[in-house]
């Protein structure tokens, strides 16, 4: 009997190496940019094309930058909590458009409602290269320095923010 | 008359060559071998078992133009890897870089042959040598009657 114990120990133990490699998302990379100053942008604001806005205009303050366009899906599913938490007032949220025609992006806002302060217009998806993102809708936590301390790949749930985000804002906020 | 026709039409033929340089063509087959051969050791994080040289994905698109935008620069392959993992991480590397993380992913496999060696040559060293299977005289003779057809065994 004794000498089925070692295969059978060796062989539970992958079982339980699997089974958390199961629970993994292949999909969430770890993003080198946490911890990195948030990359620069100067982009043209969706609402007032003639107006720019960029990371430096954020300085000294805590806030989110999620990205969205009007042909992602998942963006559907988490406008939601995007309204809900901008109407708390916490942070103040910030959009980037990417890689979407304008009108289109103007038409969803208008339609489901618009959680952002403002949204940028990143039509060639530039900025998006240079902020990682791969899998929209993406947001990112930035601090009071301008540096990114948190990134989430997907849509947000209102689990994600009320034990992520939330907290790490108010922590921030207090530093 | 003539000449401001023709000069019109320059024009617009100039304009519309303008144009067309923008777009991502072939124009120069070295740049575009280039591009590709980086392309292929770049992961597009989109579809992550293909490199973006072979997916058609919008953001290996836009990777490979990135690519193709800073070669045209003068910028060098290993900057332009340096460029894209400072965004991506690692994993937008194909081939990934030898590190403390790495170690068991790139050793990994030889551990496992090496620990299958060891079990291997252990079982074979203590293999005792196989019984005598030789047969007395009485079991020749029993063989030899059963062979025979003879229910009735002697015993």
């Amino acid at each position: 009997m004794n000498r089925f114990v070692l295969p059978l120990a060796i062989f539970a133990a992958l079982i339980a190496l699997l089974g958390v490699g199961l629970t993994l998302n292949p999909r969430e990379v770890p993003s080198p940019l946490i911890g990195k100053p948030a990359p620069h942008f100067e982009l043209p604001q969706l609402h007032e094309g003639t107006k720019t806005f960029t990371e430096k205009d954020m300085l000294g303050k805590v806030w989110v930058l999620n990205v969205w366009a009007s042909w992602c899906v998942s963006c559907r599913e988490e406008h939601p909590v995007l309204l809900d938490l901008a109407a708390s007032g916490v942070v103040p949220l910030y959009g980037l458009n990417y890689k979407d025609k304008r009108e289109d992006g103007l038409a969803w806002l208008k339609g489901m409602g618009d959680p952002y302060r403002l949204s940028i217009y990143d039509f060639d998806g530039k900025v998006g290269i240079d902020y990682g993102v791969y899998g929209v809708p993406e947001t990112y936590v930035i601090d009071k320095l301008g540096v990114i301390r948190y990134k989430r790949i997907g849509p947000l749930t209102r689990e994600i923010v009320k034990e992520k985000v939330l907290p790490l804002v108010q922590e921030l906020g207090r530093a | 008359m003539l000449r401001l026709l023709a000069f019109l039409l320059l024009a617009a033929t100039a304009s519309w060559a303008f144009a067309k340089e923008a777009a991502p063509a072939a124009a120069d087959p070295a740049l575009e071998q280039r591009v590709m051969t980086l392309s292929a050791e770049l992961r597009c994080l989109v579809c992550q078992n293909q490199t973006i040289a072979d997916s058609n994905a919008p953001l290996a698109e836009d990777l490979r133009n990135q690519v193709r935008e800073k070669m045209r620069q003068g910028i060098s392959d290993s900057q332009i890897i340096d460029f894209m993992v400072a965004r991506y991480g690692d994993f937008v590397l194909y081939r990934p870089p030898l590190k403390l993380t790495t170690v068991l992913l790139w050793f990994g496999p030889l551990l496992l042959l090496a620990a299958g060696f060891v079990v291997l040559l252990r079982r074979v060293l203590r293999r005792r040598p196989a019984p005598d299977l030789e047969m007395t005289a009485a079991e020749k003779k029993r063989a030899r009657t059963l062979l025979a057809g003879n229910e009735a065994e002697p015993r």
